[in-house]
């Protein structure tokens, strides 16, 4: 056995690339309360401090500064610190905190725009080069794109696609890093390419063939870049300082490559425990200096920083970066995966403060342990900055070593990468499939094929079939949109050192998504239960809508209307899964929206539900404000009805807010209620649920006073935000949402 | 057969334990003066059959798991819907439903079929004199004092909610006489003083209905935790 590997179990792990296999052969599950937990050291809190400063000065400034010398690389920087003497764990993107990164392989018009939003200018050599001799991902995605797609983006049916930015949403598997060392994992990459030679030289082959090798060279530089700051990785890890620096190196390698819209941490908390207890067995490291490593970990991850437009920050707002953090969950033989470290790193919270990132998902299954669902429900109350994700239904579909990328997406660790896809909106689609295709805001006929419908109230049947029949057109162009982009971005902006710590031949997932759930389902039962009338603009279409009579609401537990939301999303993953994706990616669905619900509802003309023109969607799958008048139960019970593992594999997200007297009298019963309310939620075979334990009040008073409440975060829709930098529309919409009181 | 449900809470955590389904019958005989559901005096529609609201209340088992949550009957008065309600009652504990009654103890009888299947009723008192009572809800207690005795007799569990209302009973005599009244009811495993608040006077506006105590104001907290205090060293006495 290696000497780096002393003491641990042997297994498969040691002969192949095998992560999971280490953890399971190594963890111990911890059953225990959070009594053994400790304070930030010394060190820690110097740093903090220095980084506090410079976060309010960024909060300030919005961007504290840019490098506009250097293009993005995982190798293209100087070593730089906070406060070299204090840190146990180093490294950042650029050579100074906070400094963000120019990258311009997504695409170089986004760059202008980003650099001139702040009053920077790009270093004229970059420039010229990026202009003259190099194509970005964005420019080859136009050379490809239908006059369909186009359109369909330009309305704002289909939004925020990548295609003028990074895909995100991959996971490396940093922790090979840590267990193998870069030598060991180059030796496999070389072998996998020399049995890459196949019976036939097909592209599909020629384009692996290349990966693989732009994934070695990645291996090299993220060994250089070590280097910069110290450290030879060639080898394994050999204590648990080390452990966290070498997997923090290939995240960090991550981030300096790419500017993903998401890019996420994966699951560490197990196998960074197994090396903290070795070290404590054999006596080099304490509970202070554990706490200190993660601590200190954490604050790397909370000075991750990429480029952004203004209207990038209209639609994803408060900076967020997604650094997702996947913790707990159960084993596939029932035992569960708490350990001491995945309290460590909810601790952070109250050594550090409340805060948005790294974003903080607990897998939660009915079989945690009581203390640690306790623990989480008593961090959620005091801190709002925890979502839950259901391992229960995600286990036997991704195993368990799974982790969660942006908000909802589980991947297997280094077996799964995701082609990102944004997001359709579905209410719009069903405007389109009354007013002939054509826009109900701009008026430009976007979908051919369908007639205006002059009825004078509309029918349930009548507009449910045209709405299914425009869900296939959509879906189709959706496709080609997604084809189109995947492609383009493998070609120009390839992740390769995020891909280096994937397995070779990985599994591909095309994940769609769709928007405007709540107001779908609300306006076609509104057509079936009730009498919609339309009111039509001199061209025929539709702007308004009269309602008369009531109508079963979504978010009340009623299946009447329940059952609409649900048949509406099977049709719409059935009609997406119908058509052949690019590499052979598996089709899965999100229903998510982050905060670009927001966006989305103020390009939607009214709709049959009574919602009026421009206003906010609902989020993800949240019902819609104050429709869901049953109570918190009923309104999570609505959402638990959409079926994740036979349609929405990608995800259905869920955003609950509640007021803490609301929640019980004291700490330990609102502690005991939330528990109640997860279990229950998540034992139906709900998949997500952020958690807000808020007064409305309070949040209307950090609207009007945001220096009273610097650091009040808020989980919005799969994200945690800090309050104050949400735009006012979205501080607007965030208080408009129902918040679950005692009656 | 079919019930009058007013309305379904899903989310209830203070009538009873652990979280709780609130259920809503409607119908009342009592008008009492400080009530905030003036809403449901009136039976209304008869709008669930058994089995639609035992599938109903059963859609929130899981979330009932914990420190005994289940589901209470509250109202309006629900033992005025005996039948209907021992019906839904029997269905749920066959479910192994916890059920608890918000009651006033003023039904239509039948108490004694009733009250197997019931695990806890928290009983609220409305005054301890017959005047008193006369005064503030138009009846007379005899219905209250069979079925405190049925109640008894099952040795059904008893907590006790006592509304204090300004000028009515927020005095020291009163909370002394409660007291010693309390020891009627056998089976008290818990006393609650809710101070009267306002929250119901809108209804009676959108009712149109003739608020007895408009003018009067809520009962301050603090006060009712004093008279509280009062009323336990009393009671434990």
């Amino acid at each position: 056995m290696k000497e780096e590997w002393r003491n641990f179990k042997e297994g498969s792990w040691m002969n192949e690339v095998n992560v999971r296999d280490f953890i399971q052969t190594n963890y111990n599950a911890y059953e225990k309360d959070e009594s053994f937990l400790v304070d930030k050291s010394e060190k820690t809190d110097k740093i903090w401090s220095r980084c506090e400063t410079l976060l309010k000065e960024e909060l300030k400034k919005h961007v504290l500064d840019i490098d506009t010398d250097h293009m993005s690389g995982i190798d293209a920087y100087e070593a730089g610190y906070i406060d070299k003497d204090n840190e146990v764990i180093v490294g950042l993107q650029t050579d100074a905190p906070l400094k963000r990164i120019v990258n311009p392989y997504g695409g170089i018009r986004m760059v202008y725009s980003e650099l001139e939003a702040y009053g920077y200018k790009l270093n004229s050599e970059v420039d010229k080069y990026f202009n003259e001799f190099r194509k970005t991902h964005n420019q080859g995605v136009f050379d490809a794109y239908t006059e369909e797609i186009r359109k369909c983006r330009h309305v704002g049916l289909l939004t925020g696609l990548p295609d003028a930015y990074g895909r995100g949403r991959i996971i490396g598997d940093y922790r090979r890093i840590a267990l193998y060392g870069i030598d060991f994992l180059m030796q496999e990459k070389k072998k996998d390419w020399d049995q890459l030679v196949g019976p036939v030289m097909d592209i599909a082959l020629m384009q692996l063939r290349e990966d693989v090798s732009m994934q070695y060279r990645a291996l090299e530089q993220i060994k250089k870049m070590a280097l910069r700051y110290g450290y030879d990785i060639s080898k394994p890890a050999k204590n648990a300082q080390e452990a966290i620096q070498w997997t923090y190196f290939g995240y960090l390698a991550a981030i300096k490559e790419n500017n993903g819209a998401a890019m996420s941490l994966g699951r560490v908390d197990a196998f960074f425990d197994i090396y903290i207890q070795r070290d404590m067995e054999e006596g080099t490291l304490d509970e202070a200096d554990a706490q200190e490593l993660i601590d200190q970990f954490v604050i790397k991850l909370r000075l991750v920083r990429h480029l952004r437009t203004p209207e990038y920050d209209e639609l994803f707002s408060g900076d967020p970066t997604w650094v997702t953090c996947s913790i707990a969950g159960i084993n596939e033989d029932g035992r569960n995966m708490v350990t001491k470290t995945s309290y460590r790193i909810l601790h952070t919270l109250t050594n550090l403060d409340p805060a948005p990132e790294p974003n903080l998902t607990v897998l939660w299954s009915d079989k945690l342990p009581e203390t640690f669902k306790k623990y989480c429900a008593k961090m959620s109350i005091e801190t709002d900055a925890i979502q839950y994700e259901n391992d229960d239904v995600m286990r036997p579909i991704y195993g368990d070593d799974y982790a969660i990328a942006c908000c909802v997406s589980a991947m297997r660790e280094g077996k799964d990468m995701q082609f990102f896809g944004a997001r359709c909106n579905l209410a719009k689609a069903l405007l389109y499939s009354m007013n002939g295709g054509i826009d109900e805001v701009k008026g430009d006929l976007v979908i051919e094929g369908f007639e205006k419908m002059d009825d004078e109230i509309l029918d349930y049947e009548k507009v449910k079939k045209s709405y299914f029949r425009m869900l296939e057109k959509v879906a189709k162009i959706y496709s080609d949109a997604m084809n189109i982009i995947h492609y383009m971005h493998d070609k120009y902006a390839y992740e390769a050192s995020q891909m280096a710590l994937h397995d070779t031949h990985v599994r591909r997932l095309m994940a769609y998504g769709v928007a405007g759930l709540s107001v779908v389902a609300d306006s076609l039962s509104a057509i079936k239960y009730a009498k919609v009338k339309p009111i039509r603009d001199e061209n025929g279409i539709m702007v308004d809508f009269e309602i008369e009579g009531d109508f079963p609401k979504y978010g009340n537990d009623d299946d009447r209307v329940d059952s609409i939301a649900v048949e509406v999303l099977e049709k719409m993953y059935h009609e997406l899964a119908s058509h052949p994706c690019y590499r052979d990616a598996h089709p899965t669905l999100s229903v998510l929206t982050i905060t670009s619900n927001v966006v989305y509802g103020s390009k939607t003309g009214s709709t049959p539900d009574g919602r009026k023109k421009g206003v906010a969607f609902a989020p993800g799958a949240n019902p819609m404000h104050g429709r869901d008048a049953s109570g918190a139960i009923a309104s999570l019970n609505s959402v638990a009805k959409i079926p994740y593992a036979e349609c929405c594999r990608d995800g259905v997200s869920n955003t609950f807010s509640i007021i803490p007297s609301s929640l019980g009298h004291s700490k330990e019963e609102q502690i005991e209620n939330l528990v109640s309310l997860l279990d229950g939620y998540f034992v139906q075979g709900a998949h997500h649920l952020n958690v807000n334990v808020l007064n409305r009040e309070t949040l209307i008073d950090a609207m009007e006073n945001p220096e009273k409440y610097p650091l009040l975060t808020i989980r919005v829709s799969g994200y945690a935000v800090r309050f104050n930098r949400l735009t006012r529309k979205q501080q607007e919409e965030v208080i408009a949402r129902t918040f679950h009181e005692k009656i | 057969m079919k019930g009058a449900v007013d309305s379904i809470e899903s989310f209830g955590l203070v009538d009873g334990p652990g979280i709780r389904t609130i259920v809503f019958l409607s119908g009342c005989k009592l008008r009492c003066k400080y009530c905030h559901n003036p809403e449901m005096w009136v039976k209304g529609k008869e709008n669930y059959t058994v089995e639609e609201l035992v599938q109903k209340i059963l859609r929130n088992k899981p979330y009932f798991k914990r420190n005994h949550g289940g589901v209470t009957f509250s109202g309006g008065e629900p033992l005025l819907q005996i039948d209907f309600l021992l019906e839904v009652c029997k269905a749920l504990k066959k479910e192994g439903i916890h059920i608890a009654l918000d009651t006033a103890g003023v039904g239509i009888g039948k108490y004694d079929l009733l009250l197997p299947y019931i695990d806890l009723v928290l009983l609220d008192i409305k005054h301890i004199t017959e005047e008193g009572y006369l005064d503030l809800t138009g009846q007379t207690m005899d219905e209250f004092y069979r079925f405190v005795d049925t109640v008894n007799q099952n040795n059904t569990k008893v907590w006790i909610r006592q509304v204090i209302i300004p000028g009515v009973n927020d005095n020291i005599s009163y909370v002394q006489s409660l007291a010693k009244f309390l020891k009627k009811i056998k089976n008290i495993e818990k006393i609650e003083f809710l101070p009267y608040h306002k929250m119901g006077d809108e209804k009676y506006q959108k009712l149109g209905l003739i608020n007895p105590y408009l003018e009067k104001e809520a009962m301050d907290q603090e006060r009712c935790d004093q008279l509280y205090l009062e009323f336990k060293r009393c009671y434990d006495e």
